[in-house]
């Protein structure tokens, strides 16, 4: 079989019965036992619901019915969302034998498209992390660049579409957790707007942050992932009602005479200078491609990491109480209920769990929340406002995904600072709830990739992918 | 550490002693806001504007099924049907 499958190509295949969804999910199977050990990217495989439904597919085709958008796809799923009677652990210790009683949406909504779940990817523990170092169950493997992270949060979901283990993937990104792995795995990686995609299901880690977005080889599959998840969930009072474009439909719209904002902030001192060029160049083929190129200024982007570090530990430390060995997870049993609490959640979880847990109890803390939290919420604003004035006088605003290329496997375990600091330009589009793209832009001294990232006004999808299409079509992974 | 307690989490010495250096550099770097005059700013409370939020009505209050119970107590560490067993809370 080919090697690179996209999602019309495997459509294509299925439906020209050249070959079979079974077929096409026993190869995957057998990629996976091929790679999966060396790239401890999948945490747990669900062949029994994924042969099941590509069953489904295979019968539809026999009885002459049409087949859905997403046919026999095969797709992978972070652990941090919900899958019915699989094994969902969030990469986490205290829930290393969590079978959810209910599937998430965006997990349903994708196989009513007839989309096939092969299992669970490794991720940062609840998320939190930039490199898959965080997970409890040990670190992925950089598919493109050996020795190396994936990126994270969602490193497991970058790596396994990186390495063609599935055509597309789930992540989660909170401050960046799908758009930085893509840009260090070099696929694109695209959250929507806050609000776009249902979150029923995603297990929550910063509830005014967190959004599910999708990992695959091209934008135009990116587009067909989140064309699916996309939309109005009774089951999410978050979800809106806003209407979803055609995403596909606005992939080959012309880019001339588009204006892309460039902020100076968001090339700060500390970038790296391979990075640097490389966007350089990216910028350079927007302007070939005709589009107009406008200094922009956003004053508040570097205070947006201190921000984001209030927000987020505070809303974790207020989700992830619900880890006390009552209802799910291993207990450690104490003299007192108080006890087993402390024993368990502090036996269960993970050290940058428990470092956020206890920078977000502090920062909520009485005495400390008006200096802290309410200071972050109001700069909060400030930086949601510099994105509404700027698309007063753009279309997209391009940045680096990440101000440097991924780094070495263990390079920044002990400098958690060092460590957010990664994420410098993803939290921005993240605090102000705004859609975000990751495409891939070269590769330094041919190695290590480089993401471009493009942000677009609130639900303005349609306007960010329309963008990193035309981005990609020009050649934009080999500037 | 307070917070730990006010968070119920058990941490060795070796972690507080971690932790109080690391946390406090955090703090230190998140001081950099004082920078910045927010006396007129709102807090942004919110995510999604007015116009966006799906709930500005709310939902009719309908009963509707939900047979999950059996599923859930099923994960739970130490369950007796239909209730979780805890330590005991309450002195007789």
């Amino acid at each position: 079989m080919s090697k690179n499958w996209t999602i019309s190509s495997v459509r294509e295949a299925i439906a020209g019965k050249k070959t079979s969804a079974r077929e096409m999910a026993a190869e995957y199977y057998r990629r996976i036992a091929g790679q999966n050990s060396k790239l401890n990217a999948f945490l747990t495989l669900c062949e029994r619901r994924a042969y099941a439904q590509a069953d489904r597919i295979d019968a539809l085709l026999a009885a002459g019915k049409p087949l859905p958008p997403l046919a026999g796809v095969p797709i992978a799923i972070k652990d941090v969302i919900s899958t019915r009677e699989v094994r969902t652990t969030c990469g986490s210790k205290i829930l290393s034998n969590y079978i959810p009683p209910y599937d998430a949406t965006a997990v349903l909504r994708l196989e009513a498209a007839g989309a096939v779940i092969l299992g669970k990817t490794n991720c940062d523990e609840f998320a939190m992390g930039s490199s898959n170092e965080n997970s409890a169950y040990g670190p992925v493997q950089n598919p493109v660049a050996p020795g190396c992270v994936p990126g994270g949060s969602s490193g497991g979901s970058a790596a396994v579409v990186a390495a063609d283990l599935a055509v597309a993937a789930l992540g989660t990104d909170t401050g960046g957790s799908i758009r930085q792995p893509g840009g260090f795995c070099g696929i694109p990686a695209m959250m929507g707007s806050y609000g776009r995609v249902s979150r029923y299901g995603l297990i929550a880690f910063a509830s005014s942050l967190d959004r599910i977005g999708p990992f695959a080889r091209t934008v135009a599959d990116v587009a067909k992932v989140l064309q699916i998840i996309a939309g109005r969930d009774p089951q999410d009072s978050t979800s809106t009602t806003t209407p979803v474009e055609d995403y596909s439909a606005a992939l080959n719209k012309p880019v001339k005479g588009l204006r892309i904002g460039i902020s100076k902030q968001y090339f700060a001192a500390g970038m790296d200078e391979g990075v640097r060029k490389k966007i350089a160049a990216g910028i350079e083929l927007y302007k070939k491609l005709g589009c107009e190129i406008v200094d922009i200024e956003m004053p508040h982007t570097d205070y947006a990491i201190a921000t984001y570090y209030i927000i987020a530990t505070a809303e974790a430390s207020s989700n992830l109480a619900r880890y006390d060995g009552v209802r799910f997870g291993p207990r450690v049993e104490g003299d007192t209920l108080i006890a087993m609490y402390r024993k368990t959640r502090g036996a269960g979880f993970g050290s940058e769990v428990k470092r956020r847990i206890v920078l977000g109890t502090y920062v909520l803390s009485a005495g400390y929340y008006d200096a802290y939290y309410l200071k972050g919420q109001k700069v909060r604003a400030l930086i949601a406002h510099d994105f509404r004035k700027a698309f007063e006088k753009v279309d997209a605003i391009v940045t680096p995904t990440s101000p440097v290329p991924p780094f070495r496997l263990g390079e920044r375990v002990n400098d958690p600072l060092q460590m957010y600091l990664a994420d410098i330009y993803t939290v921005t589009g993240s605090l102000a709830g705004l859609p975000g793209i990751s495409v891939p832009c070269g590769r330094i001294a041919g190695k290590l990739p480089v993401g471009l990232q493009i942000f677009g006004p609130a639900f303005g999808e349609a306007r960010v992918l329309q963008l990193a299409h035309a981005f990609e079509q020009a050649g934009g992974a080999t500037v | 550490m307070r917070v730990a307690d006010l968070a119920y989490l058990d941490l060795s010495e070796a972690e507080l002693e971690t932790y109080r250096a690391q946390i406090d550099e955090i703090l230190e770097y998140i001081g950099k806001l004082n920078e910045l005059d927010t006396s007129k700013v709102e807090p942004m409370a919110q995510v999604l504007s007015d116009d966006q939020t799906a709930d500005a009505t709310l939902r009719e209050d309908l009963v509707v099924p939900s047979a999950v119970a059996e599923d859930v107590l099923k994960q739970a560490p130490d369950a007796e049907p239909p209730y979780f067993r805890v330590p005991k809370v309450i002195e007789r």
